[in-house]
């Protein structure tokens, strides 16, 4: 019977060429377009939580007040026993210390003097150690575009635009002009082990990356630290967790007057990711319904017109004592298969150019030239587990909708009503 | 009840609402048909023939009254055991043959027997002689839109004989063919029911039709006017074979 079926199916392309090529445009539009979104909006969350909140960061209170001038002043002391007992109570974050400075960076020329000049956007972690994360946290090994990491104290990075504008050649010197922690003037030579391009204009501007340690030294921050950032250890933010752990960490200090005590934000209250990451939320959530409902009007349309093309057949089948049950989930079976089929193809197109444009992205440098977003220059599509499913929702629902209505018609009819429909 | 009556109909009235009145296209139908039976219902336009053939043939419900079919009461039957009656039992024959137009003749025939779950290699035998026996199992690979009516309708009859059902109800089946086709598919029936003594009812008012019956029920205004026996009728059995031979 189920062969009968899908004979009756392959010969008749009205029922199932033009349902099929509906089904597999809209799945395919369904499936690239939340790797798109999963791509673009998963790209600016992380690049934020990379480079900048983690997915839970750690200040001190007077510090994160005034955060956007990075006031290192008021950073928080102490910061080797805060992380030891942070490990030992959320093990399941890797903790970081970081210290984000201003500054400015001077290239001196043979004799001493200064040649060239310019402002430094500058960031210290752990480089060094054996066991640091960061490296890979920051994707520093696929960002080198000359020379290599540094492998001792005194070896920084620099962003390749900034060393080509302050001329500077890999392996050579320059001196790092800021403030100490207290105010007083700091200077520092280093050697500039490399360059790096993050694809980030607010890093690739001015970035300057220095071992966490040397940072220390030079600031007069000894066991200090602007920030202490947790990322969770399988590298996924997880939102309610995330929440619960900053409710919880924050709980300790409620009753500290102390304005250098530590507070934790979740990467959800921070810069407005929580607002950016319920849009995105919403914005994929409400494609996918628009596009769930539209195609379930379009197809339930298709449905129709092939059913009421058909209530002669459906007669006749009645007719030759076809249980009306059994007419009825015939055509739902048709409508599954044409949904299953329909599916398969608009995923494995819409894969298709999610992966194309994972592989080769959309290179928006030029829209976001000057924004101090974290956000890449390339967008990329993200094919994810889900990528392969997502198209089924609408895909099969919508054509399984179309057909059960459609097909309700043979129930509200009589037998005797379709049997005249057939006659004429 | 006479043990050889297969269709008993008594005091059946059928009532359809036209607006908020009633319209009666049937009143106080008295009717026994026995087994092996070819005999038609006739008479003008609109006298409620092809609305007591749906009832014989469980597509619509008596409003009054009760048709027993096969020893069930049509009233009585659900939608499934109305389908199950129809399947096992009863082939209906159209005045538009209604072949599903992207199967072969051979999958159209086939059909009802896939309903009735009955196995390939029995399968295979049954649409093969029923194709033969209305002479066409050189077409079983044709679809519907290459034949011709005669043809069309010739396949109808046989998708309605493949089960070997116990009634035949055949609703003008000779309205869309011409003279020589009608009578060869008519031919073909009085053979069929001879053979295989399947009982024969028409709903028609053509007259070559009318020629082939054996009992000519009568129906005007939707009640039954006369009932009559013919022992000889116009066209003979005999003819029918000298005809068929002819034609070939
Ligand atoms: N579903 C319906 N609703 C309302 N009236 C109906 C319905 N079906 C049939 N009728 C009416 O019942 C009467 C009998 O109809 P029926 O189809 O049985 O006639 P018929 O004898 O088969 O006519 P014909 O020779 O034209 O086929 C007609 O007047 C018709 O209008
Ligand atoms: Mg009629």
């Amino acid at each position: 019977m189920i062969v009968f079926l899908i004979k009756g199916l392959l010969r008749d392309r009205s029922r199932s060429l033009f349902p099929v090529i509906t089904v597999t445009i809209g799945v395919m539009l369904t499936v690239f377009l939340h790797a798109w979104l999963k791509g673009e909006m998963g790209d600016i969350a992380r690049s934020n939580a990379n480079f900048t909140t983690g997915h839970v960061r750690i200040m001190s209170r007077a510090y994160a007040e005034n955060k956007s001038q990075i006031p290192n002043d008021l950073a928080l002391l102490g910061v080797e026993d805060l992380l030891g007992q942070l490990r030992l109570q959320y093990p399941d974050l890797q903790w970081v210390k970081r210290i984000r400075f201003g500054g400015l960076l001077d290239v001196p020329d043979s004799r001493g003097e200064t040649s060239t000049q310019g402002p430094a956007i500058g960031l210290a972690i752990d480089l060094l150690s054996e066991e640091s994360s960061e490296v890979q946290t920051l994707n520093i090994e696929a960002s080198l575009v000359r020379g290599q990491l540094p492998s001792m104290s005194g070896e920084v990075l620099v962003s390749d635009e900034f060393a080509e504008k302050l001329k500077l050649q890999p392996g050579g010197t320059l001196t790092l002009i800021g403030s100490t922690m207290h105010g007083s003037m700091a200077m520092q030579n280093f050697v500039m082990a490399g360059t790096v391009k993050f694809g980030i204009n607010a890093m690739d501007r001015g970035a300057f990356l220095a071992d966490i340690t040397d940072i220390q030294q030079t600031l007069d921050m000894d066991d200090g630290a602007g920030e202490i950032l947790g990322y969770f250890q399988d590298g996924i933010y997880h939102d309610s967790l995330s929440l619960k752990i900053e409710e919880d960490f924050n709980r300790q200090y409620t009753h500290s007057g102390d304005e250098y005590a530590p507070v934790m934000f979740a990467l959800r209250n921070q810069d407005g990711l929580g607002e950016y990451l319920d849009l995105a939320n919403y914005i994929s959530f409400i494609a996918a319904s628009i596009f769930v409902g539209a195609m379930s009007i379009v197809l339930w349309n298709v449905g129709l017109i092939g059913s009421l093309r058909r209530y002669g057949e459906m007669g006749l089948r009645l007719a030759i004592g076809e249980d009306k049950r059994h007419v009825y989930g015939s055509v739902i079976i048709e409508s599954l298969i044409i949904g299953i089929i329909g599916s398969v193809f608009g995923t494995l197109l819409g894969l298709a150019v999610a992966y194309y444009f994972q592989v080769h992205g959309l290179d928006i440098g030029s829209m976001v030239k000057n924004s101090s977003m974290m956000m890449s220059n390339i967008i990329r599509a993200e094919i994810t587990p889900v990528t392969f499913i997502i198209g089924f929702i609408p895909g099969i629902l919508s054509t399984l909708l179309g057909a059960a209505l459609a097909g309700l018609g043979i129930y509200k009819r009589s037998t005797a009503q379709l049997f005249k429909e057939l006659e004429t | 009840m006479d043990d050889s009556a297969i269709i008993e109909i008594r005091g059946l009235c059928k009532r359809f609402p036209i607006g908020n009145k009633q319209f009666t296209a049937l009143s106080e139908v008295n009717l026994t048909i026995e087994k092996g039976e070819f005999c038609g219902l006739i008479g003008p336009s609109g006298s409620g023939k092809t609305t007591l053939l749906n009832i014989i043939g469980s597509l619509d419900v008596p409003t009054e009254g009760s048709a027993i079919v096969l020893g069930q009461s049509i009233l009585q039957l659900t939608h499934f055991q109305a389908s199950q009656l129809r399947n096992k039992s009863l082939g209906f024959i159209f005045q538009t043959y209604n072949l599903l137009p992207v199967y072969t003749v051979y999958e159209n025939v086939e059909f009802p027997l896939l309903l009735l779950k009955t196995p390939a290699a029995k399968r295979r035998k049954m649409v093969l002689a029923a194709l033969e026996a209305v002479d066409l199992a050189d077409k079983a690979k044709s679809k519907p839109a290459q034949l011709s009516g005669g043809e069309s309708q010739r396949v109808a009859i046989a998708r309605a004989m493949v089960k070997d059902p116990a009634i035949v109800l055949a609703d003008e089946p000779t309205a869309n063919l011409d003279a020589k086709n009608s009578h060869r598919i008519l031919q073909t029936m009085v053979k069929l029911n001879r053979d295989l003594n399947t009982t024969f009812i028409f709903a028609s008012h053509d007259e070559k039709v009318i020629g082939y019956l054996r009992r000519q029920i009568s129906l005007d205004d939707g009640k039954v006017v006369s009932d009559l026996k013919i022992d000889t009728p116009l066209h003979s059995a005999a003819l029918a074979a000298k005809d068929t031979r002819m034609s070939k």
